[in-house]
């Protein structure tokens, strides 16, 4: 009985993640892929037109002045007012973005259409982790840590080595470390926090200003060097003044050429859809695997002592767990009654 | 004024009772229309039950439609003396009403009425005839004719369409009623115009010219103001257009593609033609090409064409015979947002490397996605491809690069497979 219309809609319930490309505003980017699910909703063939039923008197040469039989036929009408030309079936969906991007990043961006937003702030409430490549450039500064911006100073780096740039990241990882511990607010004389702390669950409690719980050195050819980092409640503004730190405490200077996201939570590059791929179609199946993910993710949590089957399969879980430490929060979220059924 | 009231409804009454079928001017001052609302009700309310006694006729229900937008007390009117100018009412039967139509519409909204509008055949000495709590009989409830009751003001045109018969043909030709109705002022237009004498003359005008069956819809859910433009000037146009020797079938494609074309004066298009030759340097048939293929460079504002030519000379510069190529080739380059096509320009220029001999060779570059040309630039510069001169060997042509689609790019310049293109695209 429902519409064709109705039936994508009903596909297009769940979260999707893309690939933003850089030098694009987030809003353009969610305005497009709205514009394209709207196309594809409306592409599904309209209903026939609803049919309204009209009474005309019979002709007046039938009727006699002394006659005192009227009768009236009912003849069947189309409504015009619905019909698929003159209207627009649906002019509005709602498509939720998650953690944004500014204009200058590039990388993973979660999108949620329909009931799936309110899984999209329960998700973000969770403190899940994001992951970044930061791509800097030694040698210069500019006022907004960018490579974009204007030129404020330049300075030598010959100094520099790759061991003296890994001292310094492990230090700013330390200072990273303690500031989680102390926004996370648990105990540390517990055996408890002990446990956390070892797996790598520890998590500030409430608000907390932006915390990097991993940081490392990627690649490293002077002036170029790459760092990924793994960061929480942050801005991608705040990731390129950390590389302009970084550049300080070297006693030189660095710009940030280029931030991209590589995780946002659950959602990784791999599956997120590139911009020839924001069509209708491909986001439906999008959000069909992120579903099926889903549903599976709850199967293995919810069956523990089934699933410790094969070696391998544990290794991964525990693989998993150890990269984004987020294995427990995911868990509690995705098991929510938010998500739907 | 209630005196003159009553003075002229006695007038209107005298008429009524001569069973006067014919045209009847009946001049009204207008200090009628600061009377309140209240005391139009008050007349109007015993006058119903003695004119509901009627044989209902349905081409009557048809041309009182051509009301358009009314107050509700004009609901009532429907059953009142007419005015008609010119309507035919010799279909009536010798009934003591004939139908009201006023070809004069007024969009009224809070009950404030015309009195030219407001003819109410009854004398306040007379006893009402028929009083609303009568019994009447059954065929005679059958045979009054209750007028649809359409709101007296709406946001929207769903409301009129089933009665209107504008309406029904315009959304069986395809007209987006509901982008119109969002448009100030045009949906009432609409429900004004009377689908004989205005829209059809109009419709078959341009299929004269040429204008397909499927591109009606479109033009006038773009243009719906070319239904109330004259049709001597919609000719003028047209035969101005002609005689400058542009082809019957190239006037028809160029109407069906700027829908406001025909709204211009031959002043203003003779203007324009006159610019582009003058500015351009080109000859009569390379400008009546240019302007063939867009034709909406006769519609716009000519400033910014003058601002795009300033940045090509200007900012790129491009030399005179250079940039007469890269118009007749894309005319676009015109009306193209000048922050994209600087933008453009300087990535091929600067960070490609590209000499402008080459881009006026393919001007295509210049219409093209910002995006889509730094992607595969960059691919091809990851795979060690990116080689732009004609000179060397490798050589990879700029149209290529840029008009191919996404797969037949991958394997035939830069012979990758499509997956690598993407896993290239999410690392940028």
């Amino acid at each position: 009985m429902a519409r064709p219309s109705v039936r994508v809609f009903h596909k297009l319930e769940g979260l999707f993640s893309i690939y933003k490309p850089p030098g694009v505003h987030w809003k353009l980017v969610r305005d497009t892929i709205e514009t394209n699910l709207l196309k594809g909703i409306n592409a599904a063939p309209p209903p026939a037109p609803r049919q309204r039923v009209q009474f005309l008197a019979e002709s007046t040469s039938v009727v006699a002045e002394g006659s005192n039989e009227l009768t009236l036929s009912a003849a069947s009408v189309p409504a015009l007012a619905h019909h698929p030309l003159g209207e627009a079936l649906h002019i509005h969906i709602g498509v939720g973005v998650g953690h944004r991007l500014d204009v200058f990043s590039s990388g993973v961006l979660v999108l949620g259409v329909g009931q799936s937003n309110k899984a999209l702030t329960d998700l973000y409430r969770s403190h899940v982790t994001r992951d970044y490549t930061l791509e800097g450039e030694l040698g210069m500064a500019t006022d907004n840590f960018s490579h974009t911006g204007r030129l404020i100073e330049r300075t030598t780096y010959d100094h520099i080595t790759r061991d003296k740039l890994e001292r310094v990241l492990a230090m700013m990882q330390g200072s990273n470390q303690k500031a989680l511990l102390t926004y996370s607010k648990v105990d540390m004389s517990t055996q408890g926090a002990y446990e956390l702390a070892v797996k790598g669950e520890l998590r500030p409690d409430g608000k907390s200003p932006p915390i990097m719980t991993g940081l490392r050195l990627l690649h490293f050819q002077p002036p170029h060097f790459t760092l990924e980092v793994q960061c929480l409640n942050e801005t991608q503004r705040y990731l390129c003044r950390i590389l302009h730190e970084v550049g300080l405490e070297l006693r030189s200077t660095a710009v940030c050429k280029g931030v991209r996201r590589t995780r946002d939570g659950p959602f990784t590059i791999q599956h997120a859809l590139t911009h020839q791929h924001w069509t209708s179609p491909d986001v439906i199946q999008a959000i069909r695997q992120y579903r099926s993910s889903r549903k599976a993710s709850k199967a293995k949590h919810t069956q523990p002592g089934k699933d410790t089957g094969t070696a391998s399969q544990r290794q991964e879980m525990a693989e998993e767990a150890a990269v984004t430490g987020d294995s427990h929060r995911l868990h509690s979220v995705l098991t929510s009654k938010a998500f739907g059924s | 004024m209630a005196l003159t009231c009553i003075q002229h409804c006695q007038r209107c009454t005298s008429l009524l009772r001569s069973r006067s079928v014919g045209i009847t001017t009946l001049q009204y001052s207008t200090d009628a229309q600061h009377w309140p609302a209240a005391l139009w009700n008050s007349f109007i309310v015993p006058v119903l039950p003695s004119l509901l006694q009627r044989s209902p006729n349905p081409s009557q229900t048809r041309q009182r439609w051509n009301l358009g937008v009314r107050s509700y007390c004009e609901s009532h009117a429907k059953v009142q003396p007419s005015q008609t100018k010119h309507r035919n009412t010799d279909e009536l039967p010798g009934t003591d009403m004939v139908s009201y139509q006023n070809p004069v519409s007024h969009q009224l909204i809070d009950g404030g009425m015309l009195l030219k509008e407001w003819q109410t055949a009854f004398d306040l000495d007379d006893a009402p005839g028929h009083s609303a709590l009568e019994e009447i009989s059954h065929e005679e409830a059958v045979r009054m004719d209750i007028p649809a009751a359409l709101p007296p003001v709406s946001i929207s045109l769903k409301d009129y369409v089933n009665e209107s018969e504008t309406l029904g043909k315009l959304v069986q030709l395809g007209v987006q009623l509901w982008k119109l109705e969002q448009r100030p002022n045009v949906g009432s237009m609409l429900l004004r115009l009377d689908f004989q004498t205005d829209v059809t003359p109009r419709l078959v005008f341009l299929k004269q010219l040429g204008v397909e069956d499927s591109r009606l819809g479109y033009l006038i859910s773009h243009n719906p103001f070319i239904l109330t433009e004259s049709l001597e000037n919609l000719q003028a146009r047209v035969a101005y257009l002609r005689s400058k020797k542009f082809s019957a079938e190239s006037v028809a494609s160029m109407v069906s593609r700027a829908p406001y074309l025909l709204n211009f004066s031959v002043k203003r298009m003779d203007n324009r033609l006159g610019f582009y030759q003058q500015q351009l340097g080109l000859s009569a048939q390379k400008t009546r090409d240019v302007v063939a293929r867009l034709p909406r460079l006769l519609c716009g504002s000519l400033e910014t064409v003058k601002e795009n030519l300033k940045i090509c000379k200007l900012e790129m510069g491009f030399r005179e015979n250079e940039l007469q190529h890269i118009v007749t080739v894309i005319p676009k380059v015109l009306t193209a947002n000048k922050r994209k096509l600087t933008q453009i320009f300087d990535y091929i220029h600067n960070t490609m490397n590209i000499p402008h001999d080459l881009i006026v060779k393919f001007p295509q570059v210049l219409n093209a996605k910002y995006l889509r040309i730094k992607e595969r630039h960059l691919f091809l510069q990851y795979l060690d491809k990116a080689q732009y001169d004609p000179a060397k060997p490798n050589y990879i042509c700029l149209d290529k690069l840029v008009s191919l689609p996404d797969e037949a790019f991958c394997t035939e310049v830069a012979s990758a497979t499509l997956k690598d293109f993407e896993l290239f695209q999410k690392t940028m």
